[in-house]
Parts: C-alpha cells; structure tokens; sequence
C-alpha cells in the first residue's frame, strides 16, 4: 500500500507532465492533419487504458466466481468504473479529432462502433451493480456479465467489421503507420501511454481501497448494531 | 444430464403449449413490430426489399427479450425454481433445458414474422428458404444463449424490466449485425456469400453456448 | 455419508449487508420431529433455506448428513412457503416432472397422489387446487425420493382445521417411517406435542432450546420471555 499511497501519484502526475510537454512543445505537427492531431497521443493511450481495465474485470471475475476471494470482487468492481471513465474519454476525444478531419462528430466506423459497444456493456455493469439487489448474489452477476463482456470482444470486433460495407472507409488515414514518421512521435506515444497506465494503476488502487473501506465501515455498523441488540 | 434437460424442456414446452402465454404475445407484438417499424421506415416500393433482413431481426430481437423473460417469471411464480434447485439436477442441465425451450419457441415466433416481412416487404424468400433457415436458427441459438443467462440474472434484479434489454442489447451486437448481414446475402446470393457472417455467428454461438454452461450454476444458486 | 442430519456450527447468512442468521448452532439427529418457533423476521425461512441447500452459508460451518450439500440433496424434501409447483400443470404432471429429476420411477407419483388423498384431484390444473392442496401436492413433491430429512416451512399456515389435523396426523406416520423432520410453526400449542424438540430463533440465533416431551406451557413461557421481552 506504501507504493500506491506515496510514490504512485507522484510518479504518475510527473509522468503526465513529460507526456504534456513532449505533446505540445516537442512533437512535430503531423502534415496532412494538423495541430488536432496532437490529441492522438492522449486518445490511444485512453483506448490501451479501457482494455486493460475491461480484461482486469473479466480476469478478477474469473477468481471471484472460482475463488470467493472478496479481494478480486473488488478489484472488478474498481477496473469496471476506471474502464467506463476511459472508455468515456475515448469516445469525448474521438469525435473532437473526427470533426474538424472528417467533417462530422460521428461515423459508423468499425472501431468507433466497437468502443461504444463495449462503453454500452461495462455502463449496463455498472448499473447492474448499483440496481441489482442483495450484495452477494450481485456481485456474482456482475463477474459472471465481466466474464461475457470480455469473450464479446474478439466477437464484437470481427462483426463490426462486417459493416464497412456500407460505410465508406473514412479511416485509413487515422491510425496510420504513417501519420508516425517522426521518432518524437512514437516516443510521445509511448510515454503517454506509460503515464496513462500509471493514472490506471492509481485510480484502481484508490478505488479499490474506498471499496474496502466501505465494507469495513458496513462491517463496524453491524458489530455496533448486534452489541447494541444485545445490550437492550 | 441430458435427460434432465430433456425433462426441463418439455416441461416448459407444455406449459406453453396449454397457455400459449408467450407464443400469443410474439405474434401480437411480432406483427406490430413489423407493422411499425416499415410503416417509420416508409421505404419507395422499390426500396422496401432492402429493409427486409434488418425489420427481420430488429423483430426478433424485441420480440425475444419479452418471450425469454417470460420463462424464469414462469419460474418465479409459486417459488418453482427452488423446488427444482432443490433436486440433484446440474445446473449445467437446467440451462441446456431452458436453452433448447427458448430455441424452440423462438424459431416459432421466426416461422410467423418472415412471411410477413416477406408479405409487406415484397420479398421473395420461397427461393432462398433452406440458407434462410440456417442462418434463423444460427441467430436463434446465439440470442437465446445469452439471453438464457441473463433473464437468470435480470428476473431477480429489482428494475428486471430495464436490465434485461440494457445488460442483453450490446452484448449480442455480433448477432444483430452477423444476421442482418448473413440474411442479405442469403436472399441476394445464398449461403456462400454469407461466409464472414455466417462464421460470425457459429463463433456466437459455440462461445456463449459453452460459457453459458459453464457460468449458469454461478446466476441461479443464492 | 454417515453423520447426523444437520449439524451447523455458528451458521451465518447476511442479506444485503445485514446479518439474518448470526450464527446458529443446531444438532438434530436422524429421527427427530424439531419444531423451530420465531418471530416474523427472526431468520426462520432463511435457516431453512440455508439447510435445503437453496442458499450458501455466509460463514461457519453445515454439514449434512456427515457430507457436503451436493451429495446431500438426494436426501433432503423441501417445503417452501409456496409449493414450488407449476400453477398451469396437472398435480400428476408436477409430480412426474420431479420424479423425472429425481430418477425415481413413476409409479411413486401415484402411491403418494394416493397417500396424499390427491388421487380424484390428480388431472386438473394447479390453478384450481384449494391451498390445503397445494399444500398437499408440495408435501407429496418433497417426499418423491423418500428424503431422510423434511424441511417445512410454515406447513401450517393457510390449513383450516381439517386439514390441519390431516397434516398432523401425516406427520405421525412420516416419524414413524423413520424421517427426520424439521419444520417452523407460529401455532406451537398445536405441534409442539409430536415433537421431540423444540428451539427458538431470535435474532439470526437459537436463543432457547430443549429436548424430550416438551410441555407446550414452558415453551410459550419461554418463548415470551426471549422474544417478547
């Protein structure tokens, strides 16, 4: 816990200040794009950042539902809300690079469907989390919908790629192995990344601990609760 | 094991048959569904053909979400699924049962909405019938896989209404896009056309079929 | 396989957090009637529960039968509040559907439609059955695999005064049988005298317990002083 409580943040917030710097002052400006483009190295990193945390929830279900350990229940519970906020900005960023590029918010694009599908699966996790009912029997609905959710994804993301049929391929300058000619590039986009997975850590170890820090709370309630129907 | 399943399957096949509760709201709400859904869509004649595979499966996924949730309420009433948790039945077993039910019942509700989309929409599906069915059927398993687990799951959540459509819906997106696809070329060049989303909805199936079995003990047992 | 029917040690299930059973310890052994008196809320459907292997034990210790609750479900009939019979199929239909997932031969059904006073009533819907019949029917479903232990719960509740007695004197010949019975009752005048124990649940805990022919007076006295008091 010393880690995540004393050099974590700091560590992940210095990091995020390179990852800004070598953003705004260092990287060059991609040509056929321009200055928005620079929003691309803090958009991918969101994306890495979602799949990690999505396969983190299947992972930790996996040991719930097999294990019983309330640890790994609450681990998922954390990756799940961290996954749904980066997922959120993934889907914020997008249509901010896709407007002034392709002329729209929004396309029906392959990856651009998939990222709200599963943004669409883990928010229903969330809600099923909060609306299910009785703790326990929820907490496994919810690893066995973690578990699901995970094993639709290599699905999801073969079938939307069923519909570039009808949607003209707008895209095939957006990713591009060459948009990162430049070396500055992929050093950018590696050290935001590194920053955008330190954020992650830190988030989850946070949650993770207001998670346990409620159950103990709910914990010392009872305990006062069955002195107190002792004693009367 | 296969004969408890069996066991499971007919008897939720005849309740069904002596109530005709599920099987009488898909065909009001199929109809409607189709009714409404061409009537928003208000295609040019010409046009209508080309709407058909997609009012087709809208309808069915729709129509499914009630039919299916209608099962585990079937359940629920009187306490019946403790009596037959109580057994020494594998949960494995009562999934597989619920499972085929759901298969049969919903290949059913198929059977009346196609000629109707195929009336209103001026769709000749006579020709291409035996691919048709391959892919209906191949939807039919992978829906009600899912949506046997999660009815499971939605019919003991309080807001069951909502949640069974919102947990359900992005998760069968394969489904929804492999069937109107595989359906398209179906009627336009038959089944070897359909080849990516034909094997998109063989993937569906075989994956939530098999975790299905293996995560249902986890969604009926307190 | 060999053990008594119920032994649990500090038995504890929560519900949403808060503690419905907080830690019940209950020994029966093979052949006895126990009656389980509580107030609404005490715990009592959820022990039962507990002990049908319907729902897990948040913590401590059940054991079965000497064995662990899969094993056990071959042994154990379960009486809900409800029948836990479909309402749109025949008392015979009900009755064949268990037998099937029980593996016990349907001649069984018949000999306990009989048993049960069901035979005339045995080709309509459920729907159309008195709650003294459905009573009977679910009774009838528990006994199917001739379990070892009978859980009740609240057997009594909805009976008029004839079938009561009818369901007293079932359970005077199901003792003599050999079953061991363990069933919840608010009517303790009226059961407490078949029975060969009897244990107040108050607070997710046995609070009073006490074995032999128990003197209905001294368990209405107890009962008041820890549940009422």
């Amino acid at each position: 816990m010393r880690f995540t409580d004393t050099i974590l943040p700091w560590l992940a917030g210095a990091l995020m200040l390179v990852s800004l710097w070598l953003i705004f002052m260092v990287v060059p400006t991609e040509a056929s794009m321009g200055f928005v483009q620079r929003i691309f190295y803090f958009h991918v990193p969101c994306a890495w950042a979602t799949f990690l945390c999505f396969f983190i929830v299947a992972g930790a279900s996996g040991v719930y539902l097999w294990k019983g350990s309330k640890a790994a229940d609450r681990l998922a519970i954390a990756s799940a809300e961290v996954g749904v906020m980066f997922c959120t900005l993934v889907l914020v960023t997008g249509p901010i690079w896709a407007r002034p590029i392709w002329g729209v918010w929004w396309t029906w694009d392959p990856r651009l469907t998939m990222t709200l599908i599963l943004w669409a699966i883990y928010a229903g996790y969330i809600m099923l989390r909060a609306f299910g009912g009785e703790d326990e029997a929820v907490a496994r609905y919810a690893a066995v919908l973690g578990i699901i959710g995970v094993l639709d994804i290599p699905i999801i993301r073969v079938s939307v790629r069923l519909l570039q049929g009808i949607h003209p391929a707008v895209l095939t300058t957006k990713e591009g192995e060459s948009g990162l000619v430049d070396p500055w590039m992929k050093i950018t986009l590696y050290v935001s990344a590194v920053a955008m997975m330190l954020v992650t850590w830190w988030l989850i170890a946070l949650r993770v601990r207001a998670e346990r820090m409620s159950g103990e709370v709910a914990e010392l309630r009872r305990a006062v609760e069955a002195r107190e129907g002792a004693s009367a | 094991m296969i004969r408890d399943a069996i066991t499971i399957v007919s008897k939720d096949l005849r309740i069904e048959w002596r109530t005709k509760e599920s099987l009488a709201s898909f065909v009001v709400l199929g109809v409607l569904l189709v009714v409404v859904f061409t009537v928003a869509l208000d295609p040019p004649p010409d046009a209508a053909p080309m709407l058909a595979p997609s009012v087709v499966w809208a309808t069915f996924v729709f129509t499914g979400l009630l039919g299916v949730q209608r099962g585990f309420v079937l359940e629920r009433e009187n306490d019946c699924l403790a009596a037959v948790l109580a057994s020494p039945i594998d949960p494995a077993a009562l999934y597989v049962g619920k499972l085929v039910a759901n298969v049969v019942l919903l290949a059913v509700m198929q059977a009346l909405v196609v000629p109707l989309v195929a009336v209103f929409l001026h769709v000749d599906v006579a020709r291409a019938l035996p691919g048709l069915a391959v892919v209906l059927l191949l939807g039919n398993v992978g829906f009600a896989a899912l949506a046997t687990l999660f009815a499971a799951i939605a019919v003991r959540a309080r807001a069951r209404e909502v949640m069974l459509p919102v947990l359900l819906l992005p998760l069968l997106v394969p489904v929804l896009i492999g069937g109107v696809k595989a359906t398209q070329a179906v009627l336009h060049g038959g089944l070897g056309a359909a080849q990516d989303a034909l094997s998109v909805l063989c993937a569906f199936d075989v994956v939530f079929v098999v975790a299905g079995v293996l995560l249902f003990e986890h969604v009926v047992r307190d | 396989m060999l053990g008594p029917p119920i032994r649990a040690e500090g038995l504890r299930r929560d519900y949403a957090g808060t503690p419905v059973l907080a830690g019940v310890d209950l020994l029966v052994e093979a052949g006895e009637l126990v009656v389980l008196l509580g107030s609404n809320g005490a715990g009592k459907t959820t022990l039962l529960r507990v002990l049908a292997t319907l729902l897990r034990p948040s913590g401590g210790v059940l054991s079965l039968f000497g064995g662990d609750a899969r094993a056990a479900r071959r042994r154990i009939g379960y009486v809900g509040h409800e029948s836990g019979c479909y309402a749109d199929l025949t008392g015979a239909e009900n009755l064949e559907f268990h037998a099937a997932l029980h593996g016990v031969p349907s001649s069984r059904v018949s000999e306990l439609l009989e048993w049960t006073g069901l035979s005339s009533a045995a080709r309509r819907p459920l729907r159309t059955y008195s709650r003294g019949m459905s009573q009977r029917l679910a009774l009838a479903r528990a006994l199917l695999h001739r379990p070892d232990l009978l859980l009740l719960d609240e057997p009594y509740s909805g009976l008029d005064p004839g079938a009561a007695a009818r369901l007293d004197a079932l359970l005077v010949s199901l003792r003599a049988a050999g079953h061991t019975i363990l069933l919840t009752t608010h009517d303790l005048a009226r059961v407490v005298p078949l029975s060969t124990r009897v244990a107040i649940l108050h607070r997710g805990r046995i609070a009073w317990t006490q074995a032999g022919a128990v003197d209905p007076v001294v368990v209405a006295s107890a009962y008041d002083a820890v549940v009422v008091a």
